[in-house]
């Protein structure tokens, strides 16, 4: 990636280390991660450590380091999500899709998460396919919105 | 001429269509009624006026869609699909025919008002114990239009506070009984003379809308459907403590919430209620709104500093407290989204009629989220004092299986078992049963949930936001997750109990800050009420739930099984085996037990119920 989309994204800010996390947040937008190479530049911009940055961006776990599949897949693990079986729903998704929570299938199509909260409780379990979130999700269910993916 | 905007609404010669469109009602699929909606009006070629509001607080109602014809009271319209919502738009606004068999509830003043059988909608059970103080506009005006919330004497709770000294604001706080919502109960006024006593012309407002805790949206609901109310407290607040810039820490994940906020202070800026000379009173401020990236510790005072001086989210000791010296070193007060809310109400109307409000000592309301197996699920306010059981009961309708506990105050709070529901929630009797008031997440478990599996789970969540600062909190809440791990896979031991015991006493005490101080609670009051859960899952390896996926095996009734071979397609480990209209088999061995089959076998029309799963007692 070039530099210059980096600085389309550093100039809404004044290089304070107080930008850092919404720095990174738009990074992650645009991108869809924080690649070693965003990490460089962002150093470069807030003359910080890229040690600094890495151990900031780990810190927080929206942050993920690795490039994401096409369609995300979200499984809500909110209290109320627990309690309505979010995570037999979560298990069986992953051994569908071949993959663990965290991990991408290996044609790339599905990238596999978990979130803390979705804060949509009452409708549980929930889980968010790329943008919208699906209410009172079955294992059925989830299967057929990724097969209309397919 | 807020006011003619608002009046030419309430009065206009359109039809009004109100359709909550906050997160929770489009993930139940507001956004296609809306789109439905459109489409009819302009199909028919109907002249009607659309309003997105936010979130009213039945959430088991969603989608809902009210309709205001000129001359009627509001109507309102639960569970909408697109295709009702367009036939109710055809048969009301057309033909005249308020389609009551599909209506819960019109807003007029009177009882039946012009509908007959329709009850008022705040009238409904779930309504009716609830007092609306913070929540007061929440789905009743467009959360992104400055003039709907002027119009509903918004801002004259500022505008009231700046004729009076900051002191005197500090005073009617003080008077009004008002405590830190975000689960503290700290008397806010304390707070807030803590800071206005320290020397030094920069001090710093910060509104904490962190709310990590899974099952909590009081405040992502309350900022989405009125965002003025939230900065406008934000603006007392620093008026009475002598800020002049502001920052709002917002969970990044409440994309809704950050837009109107954003769109909120903008229009605040247009109107002279943000930046200098702020209604000629010579008060200045400013505010940012910072957002958080997903760490629940962040919720923790010198935590959220520490994020939004861009660092790692860590707390540190204290004293020295912020309103001493906080962000940057300089004083600095942080308020709950729902405490900074009720601000507006409190010098709009006084501090008396704030204490109508609640108990001696816990004057006011509170919001909660009131979740998980219960009837009638949704974001709710009551008044300090009132029962558990009524709120489970009376506003949420209990559980549809036999009612076990409700869980308060997400990880950092505890279970209380039946016995307790007749405890007032007030801060002390909350803490005293062992469990805390919170920020407001209100968890009901039935039957069917395992209190030891939840216990785990809330302890996962702890160990997993431990920022590992203090080894108490890093190691402790590892060690804990692996004695309940051993636990729920039946291989526990009875002196487990005891060392658990031991070491959620440790973790609490010697924790450096709130999230290591209050993790062990989940676990603490699961063995305090539900000992007898855990001596079943330790010496007969049985989880009467049925959760614990160690514990628990699957069968298939052979008299009931059509197979219908639903259950063999969903299986993702191919565990089930028989050919259509055959009995089907599961093969213990491959079953990961996700209860798929279970699901399907019960909710497809074609299969017959015949998938069961126990857990059996092993007598030793």
């Amino acid at each position: 990636m070039s530099g210059n989309a980096y600085n389309d994204i550093f100039s809404a800010f004044k290089g304070d280390e107080g930008d850092l996390i919404a720095i990174l947040l738009r990074i992650q937008e645009k991108f869809g991660y924080i690649s070693e190479d965003a990490v460089k530049h962002t150093a470069q911009f807030l003359r910080l450590s890229e040690n600094r940055i890495y151990g900031v961006a780990s810190f927080y776990s929206k942050f993920r380091f690795t490039e994401p599949g096409t369609t995300s897949i979200k499984v809500c693990m909110g209290t109320a999500c627990h309690v309505h079986g979010g995570k037999f729903l979560a298990d069986a998704v992953g051994w569908k899709l071949g993959v663990s929570i965290g991990q991408v299938t290996e044609d790339r199509r599905f990238d596999f998460q978990r979130v803390n909260c979705l804060g949509c409780c009452a409708l549980a379990p929930v889980v968010k396919v790329n943008d919208r979130v699906h209410a009172r999700m079955m294992v059925i269910g989830l299967e057929e919105i990724l097969s209309r993916r397919e | 001429m807020a006011c003619d905007k608002w009046d030419s609404l309430r009065g206009s010669r359109v039809p009004v269509i109100h359709i909550g469109t906050a997160t929770c009602g489009a993930a139940a699929g507001a956004l296609d009624v809306l789109e439905s909606v459109r489409r009819t009006l302009n199909e028919n070629r109907l002249e009607a006026t659309v309003v997105q509001v936010g979130c009213i607080g039945p959430c088991y109602l969603e989608p809902l869609m009210d309709i205001t014809m000129p001359g009627f009271p509001r109507v309102s319209y639960a569970n909408v699909t697109p295709q009702m919502a367009g036939s109710i738009i055809e048969r009301y606004l057309i033909k005249g025919d308020p389609s009551l068999e599909l209506a819960v509830g019109h807003f007029g003043s009177n009882g039946n008002g012009d509908f007959d059988g329709l009850p008022r909608f705040f009238e409904m059970p779930m309504l009716k114990p609830q007092v609306r103080v913070v929540l007061r506009n929440c789905g009743f005006i467009d959360p992104e239009d400055i003039d709907h919330y002027l119009a509903n004497d918004g801002y004259v709770g500022l505008a009231g506070a700046l004729e009076k000294r900051p002191e005197d604001v500090i005073a009617e706080v003080k008077e009004a009984g008002l405590r830190g919502r975000g689960g503290a109960g700290f008397p806010t006024y304390r707070k807030w003379e803590i800071c206005r006593s320290v020397p030094g012309t920069t001090k710093y407002m910060i509104c904490n809308c962190s709310e990590g805790d899974p099952g909590a949206f009081m405040n992502r609901s309350l900022i989405e459907s009125d965002p003025h109310c939230v900065l406008e407290g934000l603006l007392i607040a620093a008026y009475a403590i002598g800020a002049n810039h502001g920052y709002v820490y917002i969970n990044s994940d409440y994309a809704l919430a950050i837009a109107r906020l954003k769109k909120a202070a903008s229009q605040m800026k247009e109107y002279g209620l943000l930046g200098e000379n702020i209604l000629d009173s010579g008060f200045s401020f400013d505010v940012t709104i910072k957002e958080g990236a997903g760490a629940f510790v962040c919720g923790e005072e010198t935590a959220l500093i520490g994020s939004i001086e861009g660092k790692r989210g860590m707390p540190r000791s204290r004293p020295p407290f912020p309103a001493i010296s906080g962000l940057r070193g300089e004083p600095t007060i942080i308020n709950n989204v729902e405490t900074l809310g009720a601000l507006p109400n409190i010098i709009r109307n006084g501090a008396a009629w704030y204490r109508q409000f609640g108990v001696q000592g816990n004057y006011g309301t509170k919001t909660f989220s009131l979740v998980g197996k219960i009837r009638r699920p949704g974001l709710i306010e009551v008044p300090l004092g009132i029962k558990l059981r009524q709120i489970i009961f009376e506003i949420g309708g209990g559980s549809q299986k036999r009612f076990k506990a409700v869980q308060t105050g997400g990880p950092s709070g505890g279970c209380l078992s039946e016995e307790y529901l007749d405890i007032p929630v007030e801060y002390e009797s909350m803490t005293a049963a062992g469990s805390i008031m919170g920020s407001g997440g209100m968890i009901v478990m039935d039957e069917e949930t395992c209190a030891v599996d939840l216990a785990l789970y809330f302890l996962h969540f702890t160990q997993n936001e431990s920022c590992g600062k203090c080894s108490p909190c890093r190691v402790g809440t590892h060690h804990m997750v692996d004695i309940l791990e051993k636990i729920v896979r039946g291989q526990g031991q009875m002196d487990d109990l005891s060392k658990l015991q031991v070491l959620a006493e440790t973790v609490a005490r010697a924790s450096l800050c709130g999230l290591g101080q209050t993790a062990p609670n989940p676990v603490l009051t699961t063995l305090r009420h539900f000992r007898s859960e855990f001596l079943q899952h330790v010496k007969e390896k049985h989880c009467s739930a049925a959760v614990c996926r160690e514990l628990v095996e699957y069968d298939i009734d052979p008299v009931k099984c059509n197979g219908c071979h639903r259950c063999v397609s969903v299986c993702p480990t191919a565990a089930i085996t028989g050919a259509k209209s055959e009995l089907h088999k599961i093969d213990i061995y491959l079953c990961i037990k996700c209860r798929a089959c279970y699901e399907i076998c019960r909710f497809d029309p074609l299969a017959a119920d015949a998938i069961v799963f126990r857990s059996r007692r092993s007598v030793l």
